[in-house]
């Protein structure tokens, strides 16, 4: 029996075709001339992608428009692009929502090419010369302890499930796009090839994660190198968080290889940490010599310490002259009360006693629940708390896992 | 409205008019703040780089004592890396009850424990979304008019946007502009709105470091901007304390750019006096600012 679906009531009407207009950077750069903005127009449903729309435009309007694509399906981490300034992939942006992140009132997408990488052909960047080169500088590749097991290797399922965040990757291309470490430093490994590393450091038949780890820690543009930026983070399509894998590629160095390397990466981290266990607060005069010096008072002794301090010594005098802290607090610094001391000391004692390090990684283990709806604030938890701010979606709830490094 | 106020380490180490211009400016917004002054660092990111638990069960420790203040509406910081810091840890404690149960545990020798569900807000946040730009408009008595503000967020504000509660109801990544705007002044978009200061490396590749923050002073030299605002201590650091080696890193002698605080840029508008603000403590004098002769913010109050 034919069913009119038309006629269906409560049946949500499909949206038609709209207009979108899209604004394209396009650049030759063997033609000599300069890039410029081209705007086509184009009718799609609003669902449809930001990359159907470059295909339509190319399609119907001018079919020189460079883009590289393959799956349509986020799979391939082909069409990364920035639309509205945003590092992303244009087969996973939807129209509509595109729209709605315009920069402009006009509604005009904006899809220019991934930033730090240089431009073969309009939205089409060298990927070769920047992300795969990078890639290729972290040995991105197993490398088997020894004996080679005559059948398969048998891997603790928790050390798998450790580096899956990792094994996410397609290689899109959409962290280094917006890198700011790589903005102004371009040797920096970057965010792509430092999670990349992570995938060997942190599996168990790897042999060499020792020399993995002091290599990245010992370049000047390695692990040390991110500025915490989160940029990453927010560009990846895939939830890899690269940053967090910097994160753990310095926490399994410094804790666990106790590797000291000579960009101070380590020494930093340690002197913050006892800083905070001795003072409760930072004590910022402190903390750049022992950077330098090492962990302790006479750190700023040390020959390392003399040169770099007394480049801050101008940066230390013009604080002084004017008066943004006296003599006294660039000397002792400022704590908290003693007996809160005592209670940061004493947890300090307590969780860095453990044998093992405890960490909750929210990728795998997922949130417990939806987040309350908002309500007006509140700190007291019988007043009615809110959270802070919106969750993502919630998963499975499965508990915190102990994590052994590797 | 009374706050359990975190004002965060270098507020009152190296940026001691960060704290002294937000105690001038709360009375005249009617914020009541209980200071938090038995908590510790948030960690920076860095106590979490070394041990997530460490860094969870010193920030759980802060929550907890926030949540012990009779009548506070909600935790208040004035630090963009203290948000952050301790919004990565919120998450984590607030996503799975057995994690925090385990954390409470350690906090239990101090008779402490952390609840889910604190509301934790930088400084900017309350503004736009508790006092409202409405009401802070009409307390304005000295508005900013023909001040060119740029506006320089600090990374751990605005990314990662779920954590942070950043979406189309709450575009968080914008109240700087909006703040800016309320108090009559002109807001000047330039390249580094919401790019990194450079600050967390500059033991590590001081050249990289400086670099960041030269360029971004210099794209807001070139779009015009009067002086940048921050609404976190540690970029102020970094744009202000380091302008003069910034400059020398990009090559850009003509550099100068005065770095306000959040507060003392509310506090200009609200009718308090430059001094009062701790505007003389800055390396980069904010003359084009307050200058009596040419500037803007500089005529009496009305």
């Amino acid at each position: 029996m034919a069913v009119d679906v038309e006629a269906q009531p409560g049946m949500a009407q499909k949206p038609g075709p709209e207009s979108f207009t899209l604004r394209v950077r396009r650049y030759d750069p063997e033609s000599g001339e300069a890039p410029y903005w081209e705007e086509h127009t184009i009718e799609l449903e609003p669902h449809r992608s930001v990359l159907e729309g470059l295909l339509q435009a190319k399609g119907r309007f001018d079919g020189s428009i460079g883009i590289r694509c393959s799956c349509k399906a986020a799979i391939c981490g082909s069409c990364g692009v920035r639309i509205n300034g945003q590092p992303g992939l244009a087969c996973h942006t939807h129209l509509d929502k595109a729209r709605a992140s315009a920069q402009g009132d006009d509604g005009v997408i904006v899809v220019e090419p991934m930033g730090n990488m240089p431009v073969i052909k309009d939205l089409i960047v060298d990927m070769d010369a920047v992300h795969w080169k990078k890639i290729q500088r972290v040995t991105p590749w197993l490398i088997n302890k020894q004996p080679v097991p005559e059948r398969e290797y048998i891997v603790p399922h928790e050390n798998m499930v450790d580096v899956t965040q990792t094994m996410a990757c397609i290689q899109c291309g959409a962290c280094v796009s917006d890198c700011l470490s790589m903005e102004v430093d371009p040797l920096f490994i970057g965010p792509a090839a430092l999670a990349k590393a992570y995938r060997f450091v942190g599996d168990p038949r790897d042999a060499e994660q020792y020399e993995r780890l002091k290599d990245l820690a010992e370049d000047p543009h390695g692990i040390f190198d991110c500025t915490h930026c989160f940029n990453c983070i927010e560009a990846c399509p895939k939830g890899v968080a690269p940053m967090s894998q910097i994160m753990r590629l310095r926490r399994v160095t410094t804790q666990d290889h106790h590797i000291v390397d000579r960009n101070n990466g380590e020494r930093h981290e340690r002197a913050f940490v006892s800083l905070i266990r001795d003072y409760g607060l930072l004590h910022e005069a402190e903390l750049l010599p022992r950077s330098y010096g090492g962990d302790s008072w006479f750190g700023k002794f040390h020959p390392a310490a003399g040169q770099q301090l007394l480049g801050s010594l101008p940066v230390l005098a013009r604080g002084l002259a004017t008066g943004k802290f006296t003599p006294k607090k660039a000397i002792f610094g400022h704590r908290i009360a003693k007996a809160d001391l005592k209670a940061v000391k004493a947890i300090y004692d307590k969780v860095e006693g453990k044998p093992r390090r405890y960490e909750l990684n929210l990728y795998i283990s997922g949130y417990e629940d939806e987040p309350e709806p908002a309500v007006p604030a509140a700190v007291g938890a019988e007043d009615g708390g809110m959270p802070s701010a919106p969750g993502p979606d919630p998963h499975e709830p499965t508990s915190a896992s102990e994590s052994e490094s590797a | 409205m009374k706050v359990a106020y975190w004002p965060g380490c270098v507020s009152r180490g190296f940026t001691p008019e960060l704290h002294g211009s937000m105690a001038a400016v709360a009375p005249l917004l009617d914020i009541e703040l209980v200071e938090l002054d038995r908590a510790c660092c948030t960690g920076a990111g860095v106590i979490a780089e070394h041990n997530q638990e460490l860094a969870d069960t010193l920030n759980a420790r802060t929550f907890a004592l926030a949540q012990a203040v009779e009548g506070a509406d909600l935790m208040m910081n004035i630090c963009s890396t203290c948000q952050g810091a301790q919004s990565e840890c919120q998450e984590r404690l607030d996503a799975n009850s057995e994690y925090r149960e385990h954390v409470n545990g350690t906090l239990a020798a101090e008779g402490l424990s952390y609840e889910k569900g604190l509301t934790n807000k930088n400084f900017l946040w309350l503004l736009v979304e508790e006092i409202g730009l409405e009401n802070l408009k009409q307390k304005v008595k000295r508005p900013l008019t023909n001040l060119k503000v740029g506006p320089f967020y600090g990374c751990y504000i605005v990314r990662p946007t779920d954590r942070l509660g950043i979406d189309d109801e709450h575009p968080r990544d914008h109240y700087l502009h909006w703040v800016i705007e309320a108090l009559g002044g002109t807001v000047i978009d330039y390249a580094g709105v919401h790019k990194c200061c450079g600050f967390p490396i500059i033991t590590m590749n001081k050249d990289a470091s400086l670099t960041q923050a030269g360029r971004h002073l210099s794209d807001a030299q070139d779009a015009e901007a009067d002086c940048l605002v921050v609404p976190c201590p540690l970029c102020h650091l970094n744009l202000d304390l380091q302008q003069p080696l910034a400059k020398k890193a990009v090559g850009r002698d003509d550099l100068s750019m005065p770095v306000l605080h959040l507060p003392q840029l509310v506090g200009l508008a609200l009718g308090l006096e430059p001094k009062q603000l701790g505007m003389s403590k800055h390396v980069v004098k904010p003359t084009s600012v307050i200058d009596w002769s040419s500037a803007v913010v500089g005529a009496p109050v009305a």
